[in-house]
């Protein structure tokens, strides 16, 4: 099946942004996440077609990215830090308990197709540790029970709102498009900044002290 | 005692920080107004003069940089600005973009002006879905308003601005990493030279700059030089973020001159966390040599840390108490250099692979003293040749951690394991479960 | 000014710098890579992703060495393979720094603790840059006591390139090859760290005209031929320099035997003419060599009609019989070496006293005779005028399929500074593509052509009328240089030796009495046939209405003339020359097996018409080569040519010389007016590099990376027959038909091509010709 000739539009607006076509490739990627949910192999031939690459040359580069994936995620991905920061602070415990609660490992899916996990590295928002990423949004201050809450009610459907972002959570394929480029209209929801972010200006406005 | 002087984050707590209505509320594109009556040869010369000093790691003089670029030479040239950030500790870029994302496309439009650029690039790394969203928003609303696209502000000048998101390589952190990537490849560092200034993206004259040394030019255009050198040491000027995470009451940004210790900034956020002592912190993210509480005084600029044996880098001040295990802080590091190893250099792609393993060993109190000069041997092979500097990233906390805490690698021998309680070193044994 | 001055005016002066290099002084031109300054003095820095003919890439960190320049040492060992050379520049290796020493012993060790220990099954053993530096410059043993990453292996990435990756140490040499010089990047780095591949995309193989250049560059076992596979160790084999007999590029080549049989082929070095690499074809296409239908022994046919082995001088006795006074022609085919070619021109005139000899076993037209005789031999371009061209012009030419080297030292400027090449072809080939050819239709959209461009005709421009014509016009007016490249080896080689109508050896009219004398004396008879003689297709026409009696043919096949050579001479007397059973040897009165390549010595002439020597490789092959053969056939006639070793013949050509004289005026053709076509479409084809060719015959793992044939039609044709990309169509003409899949491009509406004798697409067997029209319906 091929992509629809709506799909192929979009992706013709997204090589224009560049000078150059191939830089496309990584926004196109990102596309063919949000609508097939992983790299394909219609992904991989579409895009070395329209940016006359090589097959290979698209997967080499597919390849060599973390989030490009080679199998769906789960409709909530959550991403787990254990770099030393937030291990520390409790993402070694966070991370196991999960583990133990959904009864999958890193990299895999629920059987419902929910929820997948993956350990990920430093997601720059170590003022907030433990730090918790589902579909690339900010959940900080995390503990083992707030993640579990923050699951289930995924799973239910109705997962917890993230502390610095939308009003409500959108799909990891969502949140793809997004990253290809296309605006959702949701900048303007969510807080400006965390507490955390704000601490150091607070100080300052209260003349030194906390 | 060094006051904390908020220039970027001063609006960060008004609700609409981020919108182009809030962000030129407090004065925002009035530097931009300004820089455009100026030459840009003229702008280069301020932001030269003002001592500002690249806030992405390396502190290289931004001035300088854009000096670089060869004018007059008929080809196009780029301002790409790394919003990347992936060192781990380094939390500041973000919610800069997230709150004023305004405040960068200002200061991208000088710094192109500047270098006669008329096409500029933000590479934002993947994996913050709503800071894409803020900067998305902002540049579409910076088109509307007329500060990008043609013409900008009736002055002739016209710029392009591409959102260009990442997906997950630190690497791509590095500079020409970073070109690579922008140009569709995978993102692998290049050569130099050629140096970006003289053949960078699309082989054209590029400037790479950091979020934060961006963000900082329409202050010193708008407050002028001496206002700015006014901050700092001699050779550090200016403001920065500083972030401060970890075993402290208080985690968080804190704007101040370079040159403020840990000390002060530790009596400003409220200390370690009661009941416990500071053990070791990295100054500037987990690439730059240890600290202990040997280092509280020095002065946090560029100079100042490097005479002690590490580097400013970006400020990522992770602060770790006592019930923290050094050897598995240093591991979880090294697991991550790892990871993000691109591959092209043996010493660094094989390298980790290595240290990686030996490590786990160690942790788990196997191996002997011998162990530890093999471990050194290894890094002593990797460090200064490998092709870019991930992999002296990647040692630098091995080799500190060696040097400070040798014994507590010995105490994994003797104890047949790690001896540190893993739950009290998080923070739910403070605030609970 | 002389061309000499002029010459000598319009080189650029080179800069040299001396540097210093382990206390010895060495002098080398600005640009020279510290490694390369280094081997000038005997130096080894070790590496692994250096490559003289790739770009620097740094990657291995093998070849660290301390650099010092103006006093000021670098703070940490420098990949010398990145650096060039300065003055005032002091280099340390590891030699004289043990910072080098041992920094190239750590990186050393860090290759080897993910490396398999396969050297015992690995066919790079023996002969492994991994191996010899190890023991060179590693450690006596690994600290490493972990585990190492481990693949699944080997996997097949193309039919002939397997891909162990675990052996492989990320020096990119590969992927870097295939993208700088073939421009086929369809191998390339995936995943990240320590994890890194090589790999194919699994649909697109690596089917790369030039993959096997990665295999000898590889410098562990990572990649290797799947035909050379656990077949032999470098000790059992004996290198030879060698000649390739495939195209005309002139390729450098080193056979490697084993106990008188070819295990294996690769590039040879010559930097004027192939660099370091070759093609697949001439690298792997030499099972022909030992096929079942090789001839072993001469034969006759019996009054039974079947072919009897028999003794040589029974054979001998038999062809001279069915020869001796009888009128006979000579078709001597493409693949001659220079001597036997020589051999065929020589016995034609003295031992038949005929000029109808021709060499052209194809498509070919009494233009191109002229052509060939008047302008080819006066030729003087060469593979430089390619490096330093303003544009390059191809006619009748692509380069890709009928002269790989020339596509890749084209491809090499094009890559440099976008080369502007033209091509007359009705659609853009993957070679065209990669050269980013502009398409003309005719020669009246070739613009600017100076004395720096080089136009280059292939052979098939003899089956456009009036080209060769239009095209020497063109050269005349604008001094640019021309090339002519045929596709087969043994042409330039066999125009020069005389084996044309037109020609004696030298490039002596036959038809000049002064040229004619200089042959005959130096022949010792007393005259040679005056007039012009028949070409290859007259030779057939003049056999089948018995205006001639007998041929003697060399390795030729029919199918490769047209459809109806082989009963053309059906009923005259044939004496064939050949390594392998063939169409002509079914036929034929006379069968005298010849040498193959390796079983002789001998030269070609590339078509620069450089000579390209080698010696016999099999020691004790009983082979004889052509022109010994026809020296005793020649005896047994009579009329003897006294050329009964290769070296005697070779000291012939070269006493004998090029000849000076007047050349024959070149007759000029009007090209041919396009007839209405209505329904019709105009057939145009050509070889592909891989196809049903008979070198190429019993390597099957070298057959299975051919292109697969296809029909190339306009977008608007294929909407008018109601055919979508990937259909079955027929063409067919008067005298029969194919059926083919379709593939949709951008040409002419009244045109369709392909591919002239690949599986499914025999063009002259299938249709009758090569040049003419047919009816293409959906199928």
């Amino acid at each position: 099946m091929k992509f629809t000739s709506e799909q192929l539009k979009i992706m013709d607006s997204i090589i224009s942004r560049y000078p150059r076509s191939r830089s496309a490739i990584m926004p196109l990627l990102h596309y063919v996440q949000a609508i097939d949910g992983y790299v394909t192999e219609r992904g991989i031939e579409t895009i070395a077609e329209i940016l006359n690459l090589a097959t290979a040359e698209v997967t080499a580069v597919s390849s060599f990215y973390t989030q490009y994936r080679s199998e769906p995620a789960g409709e909530y991905h959550v991403g787990v830090c254990i770099n030393t920061l937030c291990a520390v602070m409790g993402g070694d415990e966070i991370y196991e308990s999960l583990t133990d609660h959904l009864g999958i490992e890193n990299h895999e899916t629920t059987k419902d197709g929910k929820v997948s996990i993956e350990r990920i590295e430093c997601n720059a928002a170590c003022d907030y540790a433990p730090v918790v990423m589902v579909n690339w949004e900010f959940y900080d201050n995390q503990t083992p029970q707030s993640v579990k809450d923050l699951v289930d009610s995924a799973r239910a459907g109705n997962p917890r709102p993230p502390t610095r972002g939308p009003s409500k959570l959108r799909t990891w394929k969502e949140n793809s498009e997004v990253l290809a480029g296309l605006n959702d209209g949701l900048a303007h929801e969510g807080v400006s900044a965390g507490s955390a972010s704000l601490l150091g200006l607070q100080i300052s406005k209260n003349g030194g002290r906390q | 005692m060094t006051k904390l002087t908020p220039v970027l984050s001063a609006h960060w707590d008004e609700k609409d920080s981020f919108t182009i209505e809030g962000y030129k509320r407090v004065g925002g594109y009035k530097a931009v107004t300004k820089a455009l009556t100026m030459e840009p040869d003229a702008v280069i010369q301020m932001i030269k003069d003002s001592g500002l000093r690249g806030r992405g790691g390396a502190g290289f003089p931004t001035g300088s940089k854009w000096g670089f670029i060869p004018q007059g030479d008929n080809k196009e040239h780029y301002l790409v600005v790394n919003a990347d950030e992936s060192e781990p500790g380094t939390c500041k870029d973000m919610p800069l973009l997230m709150a004023n994302p305004h405040v960068l496309i200002e200061g991208i439009i000088i710094g192109s002006y500047a270098i006669r650029a008329n096409h500029a690039f933000i590479y934002l790394r993947g994996e913050v879905v709503h800071v894409f969203r803020r900067v998305q928003q902002a540049i579409e609303d910076a088109y509307k308003a007329g500060l990008l696209g043609k013409n900008i502000g009736g002055k002739g000048y016209d710029l392009e601005l591409t959102l260009h998101a990442g997906a997950g390589a630190y690497i791509c952190g590095e500079e020409t990493a970073l070109l690579d990537s922008l140009e569709g490849f995978r993102g692998q560092p290049r050569l130099r030279p050629p140096f970006p200034a003289i053949a960078g993206l699309y082989a054209k004259p590029t400037v790479v700059n950091n979020v934060e040394s961006i963000a900082s030019v329409p202050a010193i255009i708008n407050n002028g030089i001496e206002w700015f050198q006014e901050m700092g040491t001699e050779k550090s000027k200016g403001f920065t973020l500083y972030s401060l995470s970890g075993h402290v009451n208080n985690p968080g940004q804190f704007e101040a001159p370079l040159g403020i210790t840990l000390r002060e900034i530790l009596e400003l956020a409220g200390g370690i966390r009661e009941g416990h002592q500071l053990k070791f912190w990295t100054p500037g993210g987990s690439s730059t040599p240890l600290f202990t509480d040997q280092h509280l005084d020095i002065p946090l600029d560029y100079e100042g840390v490097s005479a002690a044996g590490s580097m400013l880098g970006t400020k990522a001040l992770q602060i770790f108490d006592e019930t923290t295990c050094v050897v598995r802080a240093v591991l979880r590091w090294s697991e991550f250099y790892k990871h993000e190893s691109c591959g092209k250099c043996t010493p660094c792609r094989e390298g980790t692979w290595w240290l990686v393993q030996m490590l786990h060993d160690l942790e788990a109190g196997k191996g002997t003293e011998a162990d530890l000069a093999k471990l050194l041997d290894l890094c002593d092979n990797i460090a200064g040749r490998s092709f870019c500097a991930l992999a002296d990233g990647a040692v630098a906390p091995i080799i500190s951690s060696l040097k400070y805490f040798r014994d507590e690698y010995l105490e994994h021998q003797r104890n047949g394991g790690c001896p540190f309680d893993r739950v009290a070193s998080t923070i739910f044994k403070t605030v609970g479960v | 000014m002389t061309p000499e001055q002029a010459l000598l005016e319009t080189e650029v002066a080179i800069e040299m710098i001396t540097v210093v290099i382990d206390g010895f002084e060495v002098t080398v031109p600005k640009g020279t890579l510290v490694i390369r300054a280094a081997e000038k003095l005997g130096i080894q820095i070790p590496r692994f992703c250096d490559h003289p003919l790739l770009k620097p890439a740094g990657a291995c960190r093998q070849c660290l060495v301390d650099i010092e320049i103006n006093g000021r040492a670098f703070p940490k060992p420098q990949a010398s393979c990145t650096i060039p050379v300065e003055n005032n520049m002091i280099v340390k290796t590891q030699l004289t720094s043990t910072v080098a020493e041992k920094a190239q012993e750590g990186i050393m060790e860090f290759l080897l603790i993910n490396h398999p220990l396969d050297c015992a099954v690995c066919d790079k053993g023996g002969e492994c840059p991994l191996q010899n530096q190890a023991m060179s410059t590693g450690r006596p043993e690994s600290r490493f006591e972990g585990v190492k990453r481990t693949f699944e292996k080997p996997i097949s990435i193309s039919s002939q390139v397997l891909l162990d990756r675990e052996r492989c140490v990320l020096c990119a040499r590969c992927t870097r090859f295939s993208e700088e010089i073939a421009g086929d990047p369809f191998i390339t780095l995936n995943e990240r760290g320590a994890l890194q591949q090589v790999g194919i995309y699994e649909k697109d193989p690596f089917e790369s005209y030039y993959s096997g250049n990665t295999v000898q560059i590889c410098p562990v076992g990572a990649l290797t031929g799947t035909s050379y596979r656990f077949r032999a160790r470098p000790f059992d084999l004996v290198s030879i320099d060698s000649a390739c007999e495939h195209c005309a590029s002139g390729c450098a080549m080193r056979t490697d035997i084993r106990r008188g049989k070819t295990l294996r082929r690769l590039a040879g070095d010559d930097p004027s003419v192939n660099e370091e690499w070759n093609c697949d074809k001439g690298r792997w296409a030499f099972k022909y060599l030992t096929n079942r239908e090789r001839v072993t022994t001469p034969m006759i046919r019996g009054a039974d009609g079947e072919l009897h082995e028999t003794s040589w001088p029974e054979a001998i006795a038999f062809a001279a019989a069915g020869l001796k006074d009888k009128r006979a022609g000579v078709l001597v085919g493409g693949r001659t070496t220079v001597e036997d070619a020589y051999g065929y021109s020589k016995f034609a005139r003295v031992a038949l006293g005929t000029n109808d000899i021709d060499f052209r076993a194809r498509p070919h037209s009494d233009e191109e005779t002229s052509f060939l005789s008047r302008v080819a031999l006066n030729l003087k371009t060469t593979y430089k005028d390619i490096d330093v061209a303003d544009q390059v012009v191809l006619l009748g030419f692509e380069p890709e399929e009928e002269s790989p080297i020339v596509f890749l030292r084209i491809y090499k400027q094009v890559s440099k500074r976008a080369l502007p090449v033209l091509s007359d072809a009705p659609f853009a080939s993957r070679g065209s593509e990669k050269l980013g050819a502009v398409l003309i239709s005719d020669l009246s959209k070739i613009a600017n052509l100076t004395t720096k461009s080089v136009v280059i005709v292939g052979e098939r421009l003899a089956e456009t009328r009036g080209a060769f014509s239009s095209v020497y016009e063109l050269i005349n007016k604008s001094g640019a240089k021309l090339a002519w490249i045929p596709r087969r080896s043994g042409e330039p080689g066999a125009l020069a030796a005389g084996a044309i109508p037109t020609l004696l050896p030298g490039g002596r009219p036959v038809t000049d009495p002064a040229a004619r004398v200089d042959v005959a004396a130096a022949w010792s008879v007393e005259s040679l046939p005056t007039s012009q003689g028949r070409s290859t297709s007259e030779i057939l026409l003049a056999l089948n209405v018995k205006n001639l009696d007998a041929v003697v043919i060399g390795g030729v096949d029919p199918l490769d003339i047209s459809s109806t050579a082989l009963t053309q001479l059906l009923n005259s007397f044939v004496v064939s020359l050949e390594i392998s059973h063939s169409a002509i040897t079914a036929v034929a009165d006379v069968v005298l097996p010849v040498a193959a390549v390796i079983e002789k010595s001998g030269s070609y002439l590339d078509w620069q018409g450089s000579p390209r020597v080698f010696e016999k490789a099999i020691a004790d092959s009983l082979s004889r080569s052509d022109v010994r053969i026809l020296s005793m056939l020649a005896d047994e006639m009579g009329s003897p040519i006294n050329l009964p070793t290769v070296s005697a013949t070779a000291r012939e050509i070269a006493s004998l010389g090029k000849w000076d004289g007047t050349p024959v005026a070149f007759e000029k053709s009007v090209s041919e007016k396009i007839t209405e076509l209505g329904e019709k479409l105009n057939l145009k084809s050509w070889r592909l590099l891989l196809d049903l060719g008979t070198l190429q015959g019993g390597e099957a793992n070298l057959a299975g990376t051919a292109r697969k044939a296809s029909a190339h039609i306009s977008k608007a044709r294929a909407e008018k027959i109601g055919v979508k990309s990937g259909e079955l169509i027929s063409i067919s003409s008067e005298l029969g038909s194919l059926e083919l899949p379709v593939e949709i491009c951008e040409m002419a509406d009244d045109l369709i091509w392909v591919p002239r004798n690949s599986i499914g697409s025999q063009v002259i067997a299938n249709l009758g010709f090569v040049n003419g029209q047919v009816k293409v319906i959906k199928a």
